[in-house]
């Protein structure tokens, strides 16, 4: 019983990231109506920025966390101004993914130039060891509770900031309709900047827990926990912000336990297994809204 | 002759004569030895990626659904036909063996483009992108963690690793694949394959089938009110396009002798690259498919003087020509300025 | 308009095709003053590190032989090209290589486009000598040579080191491979079937694939759950690092055992070496060495590329003075077509006794059938240095 609520428990730490991974996905997708390939990448450069000011200078860890939120932010907001935004109105929507999966590459190629092909080893930003219940049986890590809590406090902040703020409510108006919050006299550019600044903000939170969790970093660090996270996004409903933690959560429970208990090569395809089952069950994912289709 | 026929079949020669004349241009090549090794050995790969972003062009471009899946059915093709020639290596003749093999990776492609397309193309838009997605990452992890081989008691699969009894042999050896296939693909398979290909989709396009698979990419609903059988046009175009992927699969695993479902070969990553291809050759635009595979496949190729900064050069051109080809500014400017060398050029 | 549109695009093709094809193929010369290396391996995607520091060895080894006047007196070419571990990419590197007009192969690294390339070098008759390519099957053909252990040797000098060992002989064994690399899986499946008849006890057997890299959690809990004390890792370092550091935060401290992957482990960027103490692996180099030739090799790597050599580097190295060695013990020379230097240089190995290498043993002899007489030997990490185990 102990040793399967260790699994849970490490499945929950997982799936947290997962989580604030697709919340970024989630985002971009709902407002820009665009499958952000990159945002994996953006993870990546998260991750480095990080281990250069906390690992390599010796920096504190929050304020190097913050220097890569920022770092990432511009990143973010650089992408989407120079390899996105000139294609908003083409004609066809796989040309601003073709576009991200361009960039995606971009990065990964820069960072192997930069910062070699050699993983590092990357030092938890948790210094605290974690607590122990039942009398030593079950262990639970600093760096599982952390990143549980801090994904719970952005659903929180993100659902306050979304239904409370301005810019907020300007992105809701973007998501349901462009042409008609245009009308409304909302900057439609600049609430798509926001919402790329945001997502690529929390990338660099999720970048933090990930290379924490999982203690190292290379250029091809964020490509598989981004399709992983991208898969979440879908499964909760791609668009909507608790759906993305939902989404989340269950992929990374479901990881975690059919590794255990089912077989570690095949995880992943009962993973993508769950995914197609509930995808045809409920054709848009779990909080998904249905779409009508106007003549 | 060719005023006589109509804009589509002159369309279709052009294509068949750009295919046929590049080939004739390789062999020419070829017979005076001015073609390098290098290029040479490009020559098959670029043609089942061809054959591959054709397929791909057939569901994305005429059907108008996106897949990221069909490195999945390449790897089945590949897989099945590589487990046929493997095991009748030595039994039959070289030709026939192969023409067997082509013709069970085809089909058993097909059959799980049928199969796979039942569920899938109930969904719509980026759900059925990744749920395609999805299923190439099942078949890929699948075929990579099987084990399947032969022995005196009989054939033997499974997840787990076994010793074989007696006389035997590891067909699969889980993740380290297939190895051994006897390299029967050559260029002039490949083209001849790439031809026939060419022939059945564009026939396809041409034909009343293919009217009403793009009635329903342009508008299902209008479609589905003068009676398209919606389901049976989406399932033939998909299948048909499974059966393709399936087809350069058979080319590609009898290629090079080691066969392995790694994601390097057939995960997501290899269907995204395809889906590049067949995106800057121009959405249904099947000749296009083809020229932008052969240079987009042969740049890195030839940034290789470049070393390090190659794959990164490569990304930038990618974003640059994305830009270039599908930002409306830069098709305003590009109608601009290319009309005024025209006007020059008139003079 | 779009008619001209498509007349330029249809023209660029053209020109690009055109290009392609002539471009490359003039460049076949053939000049009988030098000998022509070539050597592939991965230096761009994910197993970049181990073609990097091979092809930078080679050039180190490349450069000392022709400042001492070469082979027989000719001067060495050396031109490497990347296959991104991607068989189908390396056949197209060989085939680059070809066109420079390429005499002999160092390579390539890794086993699953060595396999591939070993295809090619048959048909073309072409001296092959592998520095790290593994796999049984790497070395199939007579032309085809490697310089390190095969996966099979390695997976049973493991299990024959752990029960000859009494304090490890008792232990209960848990393994954590990667199941897609031909690497892992063959030391891992020799290994098994040794430890069989050997009678150690084997409590978990957990695997993962390239995919899944990067989280243990469950491979270990299990292992732990099972009691294990002695976890076998037939992996590289850097898998190897995580699952120190992850077996760390845990609180679950078994003896582990790794195999020549594990070397590189210590010069891990930001790892916290002490986590390394008390682990035991086979290696055949080891870069604290304190003799000339380890001293002389690490520091001029250092100064080229700023970071310790792996051993991946050290068999390329070793590699290059054994063509050297065979090179001038038959009296090779670039005029001679390149199956017959294949030929030649293929019956040389088999008469050949290396010395004066990196690599351990001191003397290297190969077989007929392109496998060296390497023992592995196995190294325990103590204070941050390796010491040989008893």
């Amino acid at each position: 019983m102990m040793n399967f609520l260790t699994y849970l428990i490490n499945g929950i730490s997982l799936g947290s990231i997962y989580a604030i991974i697709a919340l970024g996905y989630t985002m971009v997708y709902g407002i820009a109506k665009m499958l952000n390939f990159a945002h994996g990448d953006v993870i990546m450069i998260g991750g480095y920025l990080i281990y250069i000011f906390a690992s390599s200078l010796g920096l504190n860890p929050v304020l190097s966390i913050v220097i890569a939120m920022a770092g990432c932010t511009c990143l973010g907001i650089v992408t989407e101004k120079i390899a996105y935004k000139p294609l908003r109105n083409a004609t066809s929507n796989l040309a601003v993914l073709i576009t991200a999966i361009g960039v995606s590459y971009f990065l990964q190629n820069f960072a192997l130039l930069v910062f070699g092909a050699n993983p590092k080893a990357f030092t938890s930003v948790v210094s605290w060891e974690g607590i122990s219940l039942a009398g030593d049986e079950l262990k639970i890590q600093g760096v599982t509770i952390v990143t549980i809590v801090v994904s719970l406090i952005i659903l929180l902040v993100l659902q306050l900031f979304i239904n409370k703020t301005r810019s907020g409510q300007a992105m809701l108006a973007v998501s349901e309709d462009k042409g008609a919050a245009t009308l409304m006299g909302i900057d439609v550019n600049k609430t798509i900047s926001l919402t790329f600044a945001i997502g690529s903000g929390l990338a660099a939170i999720a970048g933090a827990l990930l290379c924490s969790a999982y203690p190292t970093i290379t250029p091809y660090t964020g490509a598989m926990p981004g399709i992983k996270a991208f898969v979440a996004a879908v499964l909760g409903g791609i668009g909507s912000i608790p759906g993305a933690m939902i989404g989340g959560l269950l992929l990374g429970v479901v990881e975690i336990l059919s590794k255990r208990y089912i077989s570690t090569q095949l995880a992943d395809a009962i993973v993508f297994g769950i995914l197609i089952i509930i995808l045809l069950v409920k054709p848009t994912g779990l909080l998904g809204k249905n779409i009508q289709e106007k003549v | 002759m060719l005023k006589k026929l109509s804009k589509t079949s002159r369309r279709d020669y052009i294509t068949y004569g750009i295919v046929i004349a590049f080939y004739l241009i390789v062999q020419l090549f070829k017979v005076t030895g001015l073609l390098s090794s290098h290029m040479e050995g490009l020559l098959v790969p670029l043609t089942y990626y061809s054959l591959a972003a054709v397929s791909l062009n057939l569901t994305v471009g005429i059907l108008g659904e996106l897949s990221l899946g069909h490195a999945g059915f390449m790897c089945i093709g590949a897989f099945s036909a590589s487990l046929f020639s493997v095991y009748t290596k030595g039994l039959l003749p070289g030709g026939l063996r192969f023409f067997i093999a082509l013709l069970i990776g085809t089909i058993l492609a097909a059959i799980f483009g049928f199969l796979i397309g039942i569920p899938v193309l109930r969904l719509k838009g980026d759900y059925l992108a990744i749920v395609t997605l999805a299923f190439g990452e099942i078949i890929k992890n699948i075929l990579a963690a099987v084990y399947f081989g032969y022995d005196e008691a009989g054939l033997h699969i499974s997840f787990k690793s076994f010793q074989l009894q007696g006389e035997g042999k590891m067909l699969i050896n889980g993740a380290m694949g297939i190895q051994g296939t006897p390299t029967d693909s050559n260029f002039t398979i490949a083209v001849i394959l790439l031809l026939l290909a060419l022939v059945i989709i564009q026939h396809l396009i041409g034909s009343r089938d293919g009217r009403a698979i793009m009635s329903i990419r342009d508008n299902r609903i209008a479609a589905e009110s003068v009676g398209i059988n919606i389901t049976k046009y989406k399932m033939l175009a998909f299948t048909i396009s499974a059966a393709i992927a399936g087809s350069a699969g058979v080319l590609f695993s009898h290629n090079t002798s080691t066969l392995t479902a790694t994601s390097t070969y057939f995960g997501y990553n290899v269907s995204i690259m395809i889906l590049v291809y067949v995106v800057l050759g121009g959405i249904g635009n099947i000749r296009g498919s083809i020229i932008a595979t052969t240079i987009l496949y042969a740049l890195p190729e030839l940034l290789r003087g470049l070393n390090t900064y190659r794959m990164l050069i490569y990304s930038i051109v990618l974003i640059a020509i994305m830009l270039f080809n599908w930002a409306p500014k830069a098709i305003e400017w590009r109608k601009k300025n290319l009309s005024s060398i025209k006007g020059r050029f008139a003079k | 308009m779009k008619k001209l549109h498509r007349v330029l695009s249809v023209a660029t093709a053209c020109a690009l095709a055109m290009s392609m094809l002539a471009g490359c193929g003039a460049a076949k010369t053939t000049s009988s003053n030098t000998f022509k290396i070539g050597g592939i391996g991965p230096t761009s995607g994910a197993a970049a590190i181990y073609g990097s520091d091979v092809r930078d060895a080679i050039q180190i080894a490349v450069d000392e032989i022709n400042e001492k006047g070469g082979i027989n007196g000719y001067q060495i070419e050396y031109k490497f090209e990347d296959d991104e571990h991607n068989a189908e990419k390396s056949v197209n590197a060989y085939n680059t290589l070809k066109d420079w007009g390429m005499q002999m192969l160092v390579g390539c690294v890794t086993s699953a486009p060595c396999i591939a390339v070993s295809e090619k070098t048959h048909d073309d008759g072409m001296f092959q000598l592998t520095p790290s390519g593994t796999a049984v099957n790497c070395v199939q053909y007579d032309n085809a040579f490697r310089l390190c252990f095969s996966d099979p040797n390695q997976g049973k000098a493991s299990a024959q080191y752990i029960a000859g060992n009494a304090e490890l002989k008792g232990s209960t064994i848990a393994i954590i491979y990667d199941s897609s690399t031909e690497y892992s899986t063959g030391i891992h499946d020799s290994f098994v079937a040794e430890a069989g008849s050997l009678g150690l006890n084997i409590a978990v057997d957990s695997s993962f694939t390239v995919d899944s890299a990067t989280d243990f959690s469950v491979q270990l809990q299990s292992a732990k759950d099972a009691g294990a004390d002695l976890i076998f890792l037939p992996i590289y370092y850097q898998e190897a690092s995580l699952i120190l550091t992850q077996a760390n935060t845990m609180g679950y401290d078994p003896t582990f055992f790794g195999v020549d992957g594990m070397d590189g482990i210590l010069e891990v960027e930001n790892f916290d070496v002490s986590l390394a103490e008390g682990v035991y692996l086979l290696t055949p180099f080891s870069a604290t060495a304190e003799d000339e030739l380890t001293v002389n090799f690490v520091n001029k790597f250092k100064e080229k590329t700023g970071h310790v050599p792996n051993q991946f580097g050290a068999d390329a190295y070793d590699a290059v003075y054994a063509i050297k060695a065979v090179a001038e013990l038959k009296n090779v020379t670039p005029s001679m077509a390149v199956s017959e230097m294949g030929a030649t240089m293929a019956a040389g190995m088999t008469e050949v006794t290396l010395d004066n290498v990196l690599t351990s043993p001191t003397t290297i002899t190969w077989t007929a059938d392109g496998e060296p007489n390497k023992d592995p030997r196995a190294v325990i990490i103590q204070g941050g240095v390796y010491v040989l185990a008893e």
